[in-house]
């Protein structure tokens, strides 16, 4: 755990990792699990045993589908028995449905990827890659209605500690060149940018994009932090990048798009940071679907009773309560925290230090919004004290003399308000 | 299931800087030292007692109150004791122990936890205390009828008293080396100068008290008594005497900047010291009081909820998408 340091008057300055200066980076590939999971975003109860039931074979790089219209579906990434079908609940309350794949073999790949036609192609791309390594939905970028001003590829991961997508700046320059170039004609973005710590640029100079160094200061390499630095366009409150015509994805999900699209090969795996409990660093590469156990397993990492398991980076990421949890599309980091050095908030009111305010990259008044949404005034919270303008960052809870929660309400009030939001749309 | 491993799941971040109350509370104890320790050597052991009635029978106050309230026991915080603490700098050292009790229980029931406790007092409690008592027994609090039979060996008149009473020509008998050094009349942990700025320095070195605050309220008496002093030299002294003089050192580092009753926005905060200090020097040169910093800054504790209106304006707010 990184501590305040001795002169401290200042806002935090938490340095995101640095990796380069020529060597590569040893990266541990796990091998392929007895038993596999596949977390899904679409709703439980929707799940039919006409498309998908226990005891069904499924193929790796297998498009199963999941309704009528095709339009829904997820992508076996091994071979294997469906064993059962289950929910899985996850941040605030929201739920998944988990795929239990069992008697996992050696793959056996589905063909039908590989023998389609143009793989670039909007069809195809939707088709089979909506969502791959590192990038949820591919469907907002391709071929929308109006494109978009730019595509932003993140070369520095948001989070510390995490080096997902610098090593694949650093790993792979050619597959990232390529993808660049199909993303672009998918796409038809106006700009593509792609965002570097200060030391690795070399690597990414020869791309149809332009490179983009980001500070390598937490939370400069936050999507809104890279609007307002960078494009100079500040995000209103309550919107998204996206919204603002810019979109920002991983880098390793433009690699996987180039490697799917060149080799017809669906990509299955997925590349993350694993922080052990001393703090040790491991760049690894495991099969989606495989649990969380399997890789500690693997790698020979004990957990205990009352230790932490943290889904992303230690400022933004979110703890799982079970090692049963699957490497997914989205795991860029995992953290297993000992028991010892897990932060406890406690019950002492905000005792109006100002850190904060003075920690806020969005210049929220911390201290008032704290006080409303201790009392469940979301609303007023939203108007008076600037919540929606929150990007998200955790400094506030980092460096919070009271230890209170604040991300935490932060979210909650936020959430809260969504909800709100969508009953009076449901209302009329 | 009785075995079953179980992880902690808590909400991000998953890492803290280690700052804490307690720390807080012992640093700020801790910049205080220096002053308290001159205090005691010069006005002897019964300086001691008055310093180490208030820090104990604050914390007990708070105990009481916790129990009564039923809250969790919060003396672990140190904040009563800080409370405590700078509560007693500011006694004379003959201060009689009831009325110690009697500040102490103003300061921490009064003071703090009718509020809701640590953070929730709209003004500082020590100074809450000071001024109640100041109002109701003025000749305990008036150092040279308190100090009155106490000779430690240097020119013992109030030097803020000898200004309001005498005029400008009484000062001549107090010399700079003397203020900063601590060899003044006045209250325990206040007299020491220099002592006093070691401590502020720290506190805001380790980012304990905000510096804006007390720079601009030492600006504030700076300047004030400099404009009094250049309008009627015959009349007004000048600023550095009011500087080392009083309470003025004890309320920019510790007193202004208690956490809950100050701003925290950097406009405010200036406004805050700057204000504080101008009607500090109102009260010396034309008020009541011989020393105005007590009411000064209680009166800005009431303006700052509004003086924290002026904000930054947050990222994204107000501005529409095109």
């Amino acid at each position: 755990m990184i501590k305040k340091p001795f002169f401290g008057w200042g806002s935090p300055r938490l340095k995101y990792p640095a990796i380069g200066g020529g060597e590569k980076e040893p990266v541990t590939e796990i091998p392929l699990p007895q038993k596999a999971s596949i977390l899904i975003d679409y709703p439980f109860e929707k799940i039919t045993e006409m498309f998908l039931k226990k005891g069904d074979r499924v193929k790796t790089g297998q498009r199963i589908r999941l309704s009528e219209g095709g339009n829904d579906y997820f992508i076996s990434t091994v071979t294997g028995t469906v064993e059962d079908i289950s929910i899985y609940t996850g941040y605030m309350g929201r739920t998944y449905s988990a795929i239990h794949i069992e008697g996992v073999t050696e793959d056996q790949w589905d063909p039908t990827l590989s023998n389609a036609g143009d793989r670039l192609s909007t069809e195809i791309c939707l088709k089979f890659f909506r969502r791959l390594p590192g990038i949820i939905d591919l469907e907002r970028l391709v071929d929308p209605v109006v494109p978009l001003d730019a595509i932003v590829i993140k070369g520095i991961d948001e989070d510390l500690l995490v080096k997902t997508n610098q090593l694949v700046l650093l790993n792979n320059p050619e597959g990232l060149t390529k993808g660049v170039r199909y993303l672009k004609e998918l796409t038809k973005a106006k700009r593509m940018i792609i965002t570097v710590p200060p030391g690795l640029s070399s690597d990414a100079g020869n791309m149809d994009a332009d490179v983009i160094k980001v500070k390598p200061v937490y939370p400069q390499a936050l999507p809104k932090m890279i609007m307002k630095n960078v494009f100079k366009r500040t995000v209103p409150a309550g919107m998204t990048c996206e919204d603002m015509g810019v979109a920002f994805i991983n880098a390793e999900a433009v690699v996987a798009l180039a490697d799917a699209i060149d080799n017809g090969v669906m990509p299955v795996d997925k590349n993350f940071t694993l922080i052990d409990k001393d703090g040790k660093s491991m760049n690894i590469r495991a099969r989606i679907g495989t649990s969380f156990k399997d890789v500690f397993e693997r790698l020979n990492i004990k957990t205990e009773h009352g230790d932490s398991i943290i889904l992303g980076g230690p400022m933004r990421g979110r703890s799982v309560y079970m090692e049963d949890m699957p490497v997914n599309y989205n795991t860029d980091a995992i953290i297993i925290q000992h028991k010892d050095d897990i932060t406890e908030n406690v019950d002492i009111p905000c005792i109006n230090c100002g850190e904060c305010v003075r920690a806020c990259p969005a210049g929220i008044q911390v201290n008032m919004l704290v006080r409303l949404l201790e009392n469940g005034l979301y609303d007023e919270a939203a108007r008076e004290y600037d919540l929606m303008s929150c990007i998200e960052c955790g400094l506030c809870t980092y460096v919070c003399t009271a230890r209170i929660p604040v991300f935490h309400y932060i979210m909650l009030g936020k959430a809260e308000l969504a909800k709100q939001k969508s009953r009076e749309v449901s209302n009329g | 299931m009785a075995d079953r491993k179980l992880f902690v799941a808590s909400h991000a971040p998953f890492w803290h800087n280690g700052s804490g109350v307690s720390s807080r509370s012992f640093n700020m104890i801790l910049a205080a030292m220096p002053a308290v320790i001159m205090g005691i050597m010069q006005f002897g052991a019964s300086a001691l007692g008055v310093v180490a009635l208030s820090v104990s029978s604050a914390m007990l106050w708070e105990l009481l109150m916790n129990r009564l309230m039923k809250r969790p026991v919060s003396i672990g915080d140190g904040n009563a004791a800080v409370i405590g603490l700078i509560f007693g700098m500011l006694l004379p050292s003959v201060m009689p122990w009831w009325a110690i009790l009697t500040g102490t229980f103003i300061a921490i029931v009064v003071g703090k936890q009718i509020f809701g406790g640590i953070g929730c007092n709209p003004l500082n409690p020590s100074l809450v205390a000071v001024a109640i008592l100041t109002l109701s027994w003025n000749s305990l609090l008036d150092f040279d009828e308190a100090l009155l039979n106490f000779d430690p060996g240097f020119y013992m008149v109030y030097p803020l008293g000898a200004l309001k009473h005498f005029g400008v020509s009484a000062i001549s008998n107090y010399n700079i080396q003397d203020l900063i050094m601590g060899r003044q009349s006045g209250g325990i942990g206040s007299t020491f100068g220099l002592g006093l700025i070691i401590g502020g320095v720290y506190l805001i070195a380790r980012g304990h008290i905000r510096w804006e605050i007390s720079v601009s309220f030492l600006a504030g008496i700076f300047l004030t008594s400099w404009i009094f002093n250049i309008a009627d030299p015959s009349k007004y002294t000048g600023p550095v005497f009011h500087v080392f003089t009083g309470y003025t050192l004890i309320g920019a580092f510790f007193l202004a900047t208690e956490d809950s009753s100050s701003p925290v926005n950097f406009i405010p905060m200036l406004l805050y010291g700057f204000i504080g200090g101008i009607i500090t020097i109102l009260i010396r040169n034309i008020g009541a009081f011989a020393d105005g910093t007590v009411f000064a800054i209680l009166m800005m504790n009431i303006a700052n909820p509004l003086l924290d209106r002026i904000k930054p304006r947050a990222m994204g707010k107000g501005i529409e998408y095109a």
